[in-house]
């Protein structure tokens, strides 16, 4: 045991005591960890809900010491819509995949950004289908194998990427949109502020909150961890270039 | 309260309000468009969630998300729409939360028209969405039974947590009748032991529709089961008419029954010794007060807005013990009493089709009116 007066780094009171499910070297463990540190910090975790999407992260209503819905493929920000409506006091997140955001859920996820939803979404985009084995999401990059796109995703027949944090900043129902990347440690803090920001705005009712989260999936990507957060920094981030896309003028004041 | 000249529609509406509706999530499509256009103005000036949707796949899941927090919930929409909804209807049945949903069915399949139709039976009664689920299903047969299942429809959805689905044709909710309203019931504050409002003071919940584990999937199959037992041990719901010394019986819901009343009190006046049984609930189905008139009674004759769908049911109650005959108009066509008529003087005259299905003979029938 750590005497409490040494101990640096414990699991954050947002979590479960539930190990994860995720594959070794996965950046999803970060991105939820960030959000339960975030959670803590703001003091909202009995307040807070969850829904959590169809893909890989299904199961974290198991690792959030939160409240959580489990949303059909692509519906959860219509989920969230539907919570924070009736429950206008309460903090309500969705946690999406690119599959599940970009994709089958294009529809609700731009609809709930123009309504300006006073949701947060945390977005992880990890340039495949993850759960189902790593076919080709709207976010995988032209070339890049999958196994759908077994010779390299084809842009004259399969089309291009889809930047979603630039897309959802056109919104005006929108109070902040950014794209963070978790590739090494410098980024994982500013991804946490970035998630803090998020929350804050919800918290606020400023509007729509989404951080777009580039990450890391060395099973289907057939890399080693350390080469798989290379990837990111060396393709993902050219193609998906970090910024904040919108910040309103009012989520602009907030201090985090 | 008194009367008021009410459309069947707004009637919906106010009478959901009056029921206790929380929050209202819809898209427009008629014959049911009135519904969302009321409560978009109703529902705000009580301070009530109201939120037209992106499509229906987007205002299911917004009812499967306030359905999770307890919230008294309900969309509508009619055919089309709801054939879209079918995705979160199963979630929503998978997760044991309650909701209401109203589908003003029109005439189809596919876009079909907009004119009325009870086409969509199979699918609210019998299928659906995917996976073993029971649900309820009333069907209303004027402005004034629409209004009184609004009520009913929220209670029995909270009681089983269940969906609850409200079936009535495009001309019900159309059309305009005198009729009561129900007092303004007060939003309480209700406690459940399964909502997700927040973990304040308890341990936190979770709701969702997944059990990887196929054996926990099994019993929850069969949790939903038992409780669908209790539904029908409780719920079953049906009006008779005339059906004491009746020698033959019609059965049909909503309007269809209710043009066939008219065609029955016709054939009374003739002397004709003809009886009605209507469902309400037709989830769950009458079955037994059809198993035991066909004790008794010498034929049946199902008449439906479609192709002869709740003709199943009967036939499964009635066991081949009398005949059981078909009439049906679909596509969005509605029979007159007159038609109901001449098919209970071919009946009263012992002419029924023993050697088919009574569906095909029906076809038969009919061809002088499709042929055209």
């Amino acid at each position: 045991m750590v005497a409490p007066n040494n101990l640096v780094y414990d699991r954050p009171e947002g979590f479960t005591d539930t190990p994860t499910h995720y594959c070794p070297g996965c950046t999803h463990g970060v991105a939820h960890r960030l959000i339960a540190e975030v959670l803590e910090e703001m003091n909202i975790i009995p307040r807070t809900i969850g829904v959590a999407p169809v893909g890989c992260s299904v199961f974290a209503y198991n690792y959030f010491d939160t409240d959580f819905v489990e949303a059909p493929h692509g519906r959860a920000p219509a989920m969230a819509t539907g919570i924070k409506r009736v429950l206008p006091d309460r903090i309500v997140f969705t946690y999406q995949g690119d599959g599940d955001l970009a994709s089958i859920g294009m529809g609700e996820i731009v609809h709930a950004a123009a309504r300006g939803e006073n949701i947060t979404v945390v977005f992880i985009n990890n340039a495949n289908y993850g759960m189902t084995g790593g076919q080709m999401a709207p976010t995988t990059l032209p070339g890049m194998k999958t196994t759908s796109s077994p010779n390299g995703r084809d842009v004259e027949t399969q089309g291009y990427p889809i930047k979603m944090a630039e897309m959802l900043s056109t919104l005006d129902g929108v109070g902040y949109c950014v794209r963070r990347s978790l590739h090494d440690p410098k980024n994982i803090r500013l991804a946490k502020k970035a998630i803090r920001t998020a929350f804050e705005t919800q918290a606020r009712g400023l509007g729509f909150s989404m951080v777009e989260l580039l990450s890391t999936c060395p099973t289907n990507w057939g890399m080693t961890p350390v080469n798989a957060l290379k990837f990111v920094e060396e393709h993902m981030v050219p193609a998906f270039p970090l910024g904040d896309y919108k910040v309103a003028a009012s989520v602009a004041q907030i201090k985090v | 309260m008194p009367k008021e000249l009410w459309k069947g529609n707004e009637a919906i509406a106010e009478a959901a309000v009056r029921a206790g509706l929380q929050a209202y999530f819809g898209y427009p499509i008629t014959p049911q468009t009135e519904i969302l256009e009321y409560l978009s103005r109703r529902m705000p000036e009580l301070g009530r969630a109201f939120v037209q949707a992106e499509s229906e796949l987007g205002a299911i899941n917004m009812v499967y998300g306030a359905a999770c927090t307890g919230a008294r919930v309900m969309s509508t929409s009619s055919s089309p729409g709801v054939s879209l909804m079918m995705e979160g209807l199963s979630y929503i049945a998978g997760t044991e939360v309650p909701a209401v949903l109203v589908n003003v069915m029109r005439g189809g399949p596919g876009l079909g028209n907009i004119a009325p139709a009870q086409s969509d039976y199979n699918q609210a009664v019998h299928g659906g969405g995917h996976g073993d689920y029971p649900r309820i299903v009333l069907a209303p047969s004027s402005v004034q039974e629409a209004i009184d299942l609004m009520g009913l429809s929220f209670d029995l959805a909270e009681k089983y947590r269940m969906i609850c689905m409200v079936i009535l044709d495009g001309s019900i909710g159309q059309m305009m009748e005198p009729a009561e309203m129900p007092e303004m019931k007060p939003i309480t504050e209700r406690k459940f032991d399964w909502n997700t409002d927040g973990a304040i003071n308890r341990e936190r919940r979770i709701l969702s529709s997944i059990y990887i584990d196929p054996p926990a999937e099994e019993v929850a199959n069969f949790r939903l089961a038992k409780r669908w037992q209790e539904v029908q041990a409780n719920e079953v719901r049906y009006k008779e008419y005339f059906l004491d010394d009746a020698e033959f019986v019609i059965v049909g819901f909503g309007t269809a029954g209710r043009v066939a009343l008219s065609a029955v009190r016709a054939a009374r006046a003739e002397g004709i010794k003809v009886g009605l049984l209507r469902p309400i609930t037709v989830s769950p189905y009458p079955y037994e007060v059809i198993d035991q008139l066909a004790g008794r009674v010498s034929a049946f004759l199902v008449t439906e807005m479609n192709m002869g769908q709740m003709f199943d049911d009967v036939r499964l109650a009635v066991r081949g013990r009398v005949p059981v005959e078909f009439y049906g108009r679909t596509g969005g066509v509605v029979p007159f009493p007159d038609e109901i008529l001449a098919e209970i003087h071919r009946i009263a005259a012992g002419q029924w089709s023993v050697d088919r299905d009574p569906r095909d003979s029906w076809q038969t029938r009919m061809a002088s009116v499709i042929e055209r």
